[in-house]
């Protein structure tokens, strides 16, 4: 790690004027952003730390939609009684991300922002077409998520929370890799209050995506063998020493049917 | 159990080294910070194979807090790293060794390799100045696997080893086995890789070394499994030093599994800077670095045959393997696919006719040496798979085609060179069979195929040579070293005792189980009995913790030193009673004229020793100290059988272990308590590198592409099942205590247990052959290609 400052921002205007003063980064759980600068992967020169600002904490209903700050970290969003009675698939998701200390630290924010393309929530913002609210505006989450650690974000831009529209049903499998035990594939299924379905794919390329064919068959019928039918093209997916691009396109279709049957 | 209770012998008693590791209040190398101390940082190759053009460390040596730069052209005078065991060639020739620089000299020859040494004042300037180290690298074309790197045309690793051959070797008779196999009824067939595994102790590689101009002399704290052996390593072989002007301690040590054996680099560098810095130098090595530094585990290639008659018994077994070195001849780095495999090949069977040629390469990988099991993993692997084939090809049962061929008669001279002195193969299968419940099979695997998973149950029958070893044997063989061990025990005044033991315990439990052996032994409570290990300023001398050796062997040396105890206390307690030293008896503490009750107890006796005023000083030194050294006559030879249950996602090629059950034989038990955990231990890393575990490097460039935890993956508590453990026991004939070693039976036999069940379960959709690890991608892949 190379030497950097340490900001302690005390609200979110704080720490964007920081961010825009220092060229820095924001720090939430540092549990992706410390790693990499420990690797010398990233060397920013100002961290400004999110943790002690009070409005990107919470979790609240708004409407028609369930609202999480963005500091939360995931162990609270796993345990939060109003996330298992709304949509419980979001408990689950944040219970199955790494291991207990990574959960005590890491944050819906953090793992939002820094779009790793195994990471676990953004399955759920993109299945679930959240909004992601920030300091400057709101961004929806188709388009969001651009590519491999690259986002809609802009460079002082904060994420202050994450807006989920509760759905009729959802669901989020996750495929472990192995060795890290980040999503090789996860897929996240959801049918929304109007009917319409919604399957995003995390783990398996670039960023997290959203499945058409998958849509498509289980816009028909809401069945696991309906997802099952579907052939899912290993075109543009990512290959690696854990899997090659046909068995993480195998692994989407087994992994979406197996959601939609957790749901009935 | 009662804190005075002394015979403890077989008792569960609490791991006496626990409280301090539960209260962080252990003493491991980076709890070690001499005053002054500097730190350092070790520039390591980036590429797998390039000659080193030209070094610049001036923008270095001017970066802040740098206090030296040192790379291979400072260290004049400095030998290269030696290896421990020569091995002859089928030829008749030496294996080809070729310098093991400390620091990189001319070439790069894998990814890790040491090549500049940078000491500053915090670990963060060390490591930012190394990156102002400017290396002009040419890189070269690299090669990593060990069959390629035998090839006509392979990229030539060292100019001294043509061909990348460091040795082929063989044992067996040849032509015995070639007309056996001629009249075979039946032959089965496999080739079989062994993956390279990482071997990962909790704690990384660290070393603290110091210089005291007054006394001239050096201090090493190292995390390392036999100080006194890398001291003599490093002083008369490379370094050229007094040996007693070098202290080596190994304090508390975080496990080893045979990583923590060897003399490194990094030590060595840093024992010799320490001289010309002049002031104490630390280094702990990041996790990124172990990868790619730490000796590497297994790596072979083989094809093998065994020939059968009509009724599956085993008539001659074939074995060709090929064995990756690595770079470089870690210390003892070419014994491990030589003596402690091939040797290993007749199993727990009567086969009588084994041949076995290995043929060593060097390759652009991080040296090989050994891992848990060292050598014998690798032979079981290949003997248990084999019987398993053979099972399936003469359609007989796992536990059938294994009782046809056990041996049942000791001494058994193997065709393989070792002589076993006893065992009992029936009873331990038997054993494992009632714990995996084998019965209720059948409708596990009916219930599972409702489900639409795959059951299957895989059976491994291992034997071990541990004890190491008889050192005129070993030194037959070309073992540099010998393999006895030595123990001290000092008596102190009050009776309480100290025993200084040449073992090294860093996971093993030796301060618990050692001080078992002491109490019952004098018959003084376990808590009067304290360990000390691992320091070469303390102990008599040793040769350390490795191949399962220290209660059999370091066990035995205290013994040794025990029976001397007990001598003298006779004599003094003979004056002491005014009765003849023959009529003295001793038992339960107290040393007691035959056939009275006139008796002085041992801590009367030990008191009268250090205050020696009514002693027989004209016929006897005063005090209550004996060393002894043990240097055993045979090797020991644990065996089991482990019997695993797998069951098989089909859709994804995902294995999960349902059931582990191991029954061993390991002699006589001193704490089972620690038994079950050594077990426990060993049978996760064996299910790691069957299910999970797997070092891979790039066969282009040479880049370790497994290089952190993010794909290199370690069996987490999750991944094992609950497991099944018992025990069986014939004591060790030739050592006091009966006792046979347990540290790496787990690691042994449990890879090819757990890949014969994935075999059985995979039988059923038609796959034959599958490598370890058994990952879901891979066994998805076979399916899918099997079904196609
Ligand atoms: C061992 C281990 C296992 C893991 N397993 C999983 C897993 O299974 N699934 C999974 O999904 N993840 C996993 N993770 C990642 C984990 O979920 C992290 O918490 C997450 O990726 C980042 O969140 P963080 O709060 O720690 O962010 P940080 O590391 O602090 O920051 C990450 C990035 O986001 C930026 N950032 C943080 N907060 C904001 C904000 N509010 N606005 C704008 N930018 C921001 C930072 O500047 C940085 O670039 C694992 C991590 C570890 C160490």
């Amino acid at each position: 790690m190379y030497a950097f400052e340490l900001h302690k921002a005390a609200s979110v205007a704080d720490a964007a004027a920081r961010l825009a003063q220092t060229g820095g980064r924001p720090l939430a759980g540092g549990q992706s952003l410390v790693g990499a600068m420990k690797l010398r992967l990233a060397q920013p020169g100002t961290l400004v730390d999110l943790s002690g600002i009070a409005e990107l904490r919470g979790i609240r209903k708004e409407g028609t939609a369930l609202v999480i700050g963005a500091t939360m970290r995931h162990a609270e969003i796993a345990d939060a009684a109003d996330v298992k009675a709304t949509i419980p698939a979001l408990a689950d998701l944040a219970g199955g991300i790494g291991d207990r200390q990574v959960r005590n630290m890491g944050t819906i924010g953090g793992s939002i922002a820094n779009s790793d393309p195994a990471a676990c929530w953004p399955a759920a913002v993109l299945g679930l077409g959240a909004t992601v609210v920030t300091n400057k505006g709101r961004h929806a989450a188709d388009g969001f998520f651009k590519g491999m650690y690259e986002t809609a974000l802009g460079s002082d831009e904060i994420i202050t929370a994450i807006g989920f529209p509760v759905p009729r049903k959802a669901a989020y499998v996750k495929f472990r890799n192995p060795a890290s035990r980040f999503a090789l594939v996860g897929v996240f299924v959801a049918q929304a209050g109007d009917g319409a379905v919604r399957v995003a794919v995390t783990g398996a390329a670039p960023a997290v995506f959203r499945c058409a064919p998958l849509e498509a068959a289980l816009a028909k019928a809401f069945t696991a063998d309906a997802a099952k039918a579907v052939k899912i093209d290993a075109q543009g997916l990512g290959g690696d020493l854990h899997a090659s691009p046909e068995y993480r396109a195998h692994l989407i279709g087994v992994l979406a049917a197996r959601a939609v049957a957790s749901l009935h | 159990m009662g804190a005075n209770e002394t015979n403890v012998i077989g008792r569960a008693v609490r791991r006496k080294e626990d409280a301090r590791f539960l209260t962080g209040t252990g003493q491991f190398t980076d709890d070690v910070n001499p005053p002054r101390h500097t730190h350092a940082y070790f520039l390591r190759s980036p590429h797998a194979h390039a000659r080193i053009v030209a070094i610049d460390a001036s923008r270095a040596k001017a970066a802040p807090g740098v206090v030296a730069v040192f790379t291979g052209a400072d260290l004049e005078g400095v030998n290269g790293l030696p290896c421990g065991w020569l091995i002859t060639g089928t030829d008749g020739k030496p294996m080809n060794e070729p310098p093991h620089p400390v620091l990189a000299k001319g070439k790069v020859r894998h990814v890790g390799d040491p090549v500049a040494l940078v000491v500053a004042e915090s670990p963060h300037q060390a490591k930012d100045a190394a990156e102002l180290v400017d290396v002009d690298y040419e890189i070269l074309p690299a090669v990593v696997s060990c069959v390629e790197a035998l090839k006509p045309g392979a990229p030539q690793v060292h100019d001294e080893a043509p061909g990348n051959r460091c040795y082929t070797w063989s044992l067996g008779d040849k032509a015995a086995v070639d007309a056996a196999f001629a009249k075979a009824a039946h032959v089965s067939k496999l080739d079989i890789v062994n993956n390279r595994l990482i071997p990962n102790a909790i704690e990384p590689r660290a070393a603290v070394a110091s210089y005291n101009a007054a006394e001239d002399a050096y201090t090493l704290y190292v995390a390392n499994q036999n100080p006194h052996v890398e001291r003599l390593l490093m002083t008369a072989f490379v370094l050229g030093l007094p040996e007693h002007k070098v202290r080596v301690i190994a304090p508390d040590v975080g496990g080893g599994f045979g990583s923590k054996i060897y003399l490194y680099a990094e030590e060595t560098a840093m024992v010799w800077a320490a001289r010309r810095v002049g002031r104490p130098i630390k280094w702990a090595a990041e996790r990124s670095e172990s990868f790619v530094s730490d000796a590497h585990g297994r790596d072979h290639v083989t094809h093998a045959e065994l020939a059968m008659d009509a009724e599956g018994r085993f008539l001659a077994m074939r074995v060709h393997t090929t064995a990756n070195m690595g770079a470089y001849l870690s210390t003892f780095a070419s014994c491990i696919p030589t003596i402690l495999y091939a040797t290993l090949l007749a199993g727990q069977y009567t086969t009588p006719a084994i041949h076995c040629e290995v043929t060593a390469a060097f390759t652009n990988t991080v040296p090989v040496d050994a891992y848990r099991g060292a050598g014998r993993p690798e032979a079981t692997f290949v003997v248990e798979r084999l019987v398993h084939q053979a099972g399936v090809d003469m359609k007989l049962s796992q536990d059938e085609i294994r009782r046809r061929n056990f041996i049942r008669t000791f001494p058994y001279q193997t065709p393989v060179a070792l002589t076993y002195d006893t065992g009992g193969y029936d009873a331990c299968l038997d054993e494992a069979m009632r714990l995996a419940d084998v019965a209720g099979f059948a409708a596990r695997k009916a219930e599972a195929a409702k489900r639409g998973r795959l059951r299957g149950l895989g059976y491994a029958s291992y034997i071990e040579a541990c004890g190491l070893a008889p050192s005129n044997i070993a030194g037959a063989l070309g073992a540099r070293a010998g393999l006895f061990e030595a123990g001290e025990v000092r008596v102190h005044p009050t009776g309480s005792v100290t025993v200084f033991t040449g073992s090294h315990s860093h996971g093993q439990g030796h301060e618990t189980t050692f001080a078992q052996v002491v109490a019952s032994r004098l018959g003084i409570p376990v808590e009067n009995v304290d360990v000390v290990h691992g320091d070469t300023g303390r102990v008599p001398f040793g040769m350390g913790t490795y191949g399962s050796r220290s209660l059999a062997v370091g066990g035995t040396a205290i013994v040794k030193a025990l029976d001397k105890i007990v001598a003298k206390g006779r004599k003094i307690a003979a004056h002491l009673l005014e009765a003849a030293e023959t009529d003295i008896e001793f038992a339960d503490g107290k040393f007691t004229v035959a056939g009275t009750d006139r008796s002085k107890t041992f801590g009367e006796v030990a008191l009268t020793a250090y205050v020696p005023h009514n002693y027989p000083l004209d016929k006897l030194e005063p005090g209550l100290n004996e060393t002894a050294f043990y240097d055993p006559t045979n090797f020991t030879f644990p065996a089991g059988t482990h019997i695993c249950e797998v069951e098989i996602d089909p859709e994804t090629g995902v294995v999960e272990v349902v059931s582990f059950a191991a029954c061993d034989d390991f002699g006589n038990i001193i704490n089972p308590m620690i038994v079950e955990g050594q077990v426990h231990g060993g049978l996760a890393q064996g299910i790691g590198q069957a299910l999970l575990e797997s070092c891979v490097y790039d066969a282009e460039s040479g880049q370790l592409l497994s290089g952190s935890f993010m794909d290199y993956a370690l069996p987490r508590a999750d991944d094992v099942p609950s497991f099944k453990v018992g025990t069986k026991v014939t004591p060790c004939t030739h050592n006091p205590l009966g006792a046979k070693g347990c540290g790496e039976a787990g690691a042994i036999g449990a890879p090819a247990a757990m890949m014969n069940a994935v075999h059985d379960a995979l039988a059923a959709v038609g796959v034959k052959s599958l490598d370890m690890p058994a990952s879901p991608h891979r066994v998805w892949k076979a399916i899918r290609a099997a079904r196609a």
